[in-house]
């Protein structure tokens, strides 16, 4: 996981394919509502002590998009890598 | 292209309270948007005032922000002069069915070409959470101390009957269904209302003890259900959310273009 600037980002994998997903956090938009928090089936982000969302456990993420599409504050974007791209 | 492409970014963060629907109103917007492969050029957003109006200041369409409870009129001015370009009209409940229910009903009526987004969150949000005609009986508002004695609408049959073609309602937790359903308003010809339930977590929500607005969507989960399952048979109390009626009937400004040509037509003879 990398902090830069005002964005997180961490990469996950499904086992199941070699795309490899990207999960962005803006940080300066987000308004640690909780909602990516709660409703993420996999328990892979959570708010950190500023009360932001972070990804605590990028692994897990089946690349489902609840969290990208109901995030009311547009901070969340999931950016796919595909096979042989870097 | 990407998400933020269609933002304007120097306003953002924008102004929507932690956790107000609107915000998935409009994150999901402009994935529908995306998905047509419409232009930003193609459409036109028209707005009136309250925290709902706010989503024309952040959508880099062309974009319209008016008056409260006139963007109905002001869009169909719009539509008539660029019948080619797709109208999308958000609205509070407030804003839509209250100061502007009769230019709702009308431009039902007509059946113009539009897609009129009602993000409900069943309160005056913008000034201070007063009652609207959603709010409920018995519900609480800053303007009903007691409890609210006004029964509410039901946006989908107002809107049914007044004519619209295209009648839908979903909410701010059920986002992958309100793609869809966006979807299918924008390219609708003719008036298309999209009711989604979408938390105030500030005003509605605190008045009614509702908690916070992942309880409030989760409130959407467990208190909805698709049209004509067979929970609603079992649990009458449950709203319904899906596609009511979606029918083709001449449309206002394609009629309007016919009676030019028609007159025309006559002249030169
Ligand atoms: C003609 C006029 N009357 C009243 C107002 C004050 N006003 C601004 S927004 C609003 C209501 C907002 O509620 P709603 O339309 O439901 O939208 P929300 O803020 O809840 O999204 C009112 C009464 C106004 N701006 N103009
Ligand atoms: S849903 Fe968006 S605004 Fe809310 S906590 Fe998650 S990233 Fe932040
Ligand atoms: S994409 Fe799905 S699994 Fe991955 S972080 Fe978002 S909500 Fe969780
Ligand atoms: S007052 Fe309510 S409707 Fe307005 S921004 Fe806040 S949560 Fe949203």
């Amino acid at each position: 996981m990398t902090i830069s600037g005002e964005s997180l980002k961490a990469t996950s994998q499904k086992k199941s394919s070699k795309n490899k997903i990207f999960i962005e956090i803006r940080r300066d938009w987000c308004k640690g509502c909780g909602i990516c928090v709660a409703f993420c089936p996999k328990k892979v982000l959570e708010l950190d002590e500023h009360e932001k969302s972070s990804i605590s456990n990028p692994e897990a993420c089946t690349q489902c998009g609840f969290c990208e599409l109901h995030c009311p504050d547009m901070a969340i974007e999931l950016i796919l890598i595909q096979e042989g791209t870097k | 292209m990407a998400v933020r492409d269609y933002i304007r970014e120097r306003f953002m963060p924008h102004i929507w309270c932690p956790g107000c629907g609107h915000g998935i109103v409009m994150n999901t917007l402009i994935r529908a948007v995306e998905n047509l492969g419409l232009r930003k050029n193609d459409i036109i957003m028209v707005s009136g005032i309250g925290c709902s109006a706010r989503i024309t200041g952040y959508l880099d369409f062309h974009t319209l922000h008016t008056l409260h409870g006139r963007a109905l009129a002001f869009a169909t001015g719009v539509k008539l002069g660029r019948p080619d370009l797709h109208i999308i009209v958000p609205m509070g409940d407030g804003d839509a069915t209250a100061i502007g229910g009769n230019h709702f009903i009308h431009a039902a009526r007509r059946n113009i070409d539009m897609t009129a987004i009602i993000m409900n969150n069943r309160i005056y949000g913008m000034t201070g959470g007063q009652y609207s005609p959603l709010s409920g009986y018995g519900r609480m508002a800053t303007t009903a101390p007691y409890g609210n004695i006004d029964q509410a609408f039901d946006i989908v049959e107002l809107a049914w009957s007044a004519g619209a073609t295209f009648v839908a309602r979903t909410t701010t937790y059920h986002a992958h269904d309100m793609v869809t359903i966006l979807e299918k308003a924008i390219v609708h010809k003719g008036f298309s209302v999209v009711e989604v339930l979408s938390q105030c977590p500030t005003y509605y929500g605190r008045k009614n003890k509702l908690g916070d607005a992942v309880e409030m969507m989760k409130s959407y989960q467990k208190g909805t259900t698709p049209i004509g399952s067979n929970a609603k048979k079992q649990n009458p109390d449950l709203v319904e959310r899906g596609i009511f009626v979606q029918e083709e009937k001449p449309e206002y400004c394609t009629e309007y273009e016919k009676i030019i040509q028609k007159v025309k037509g006559e002249k030169q003879r």
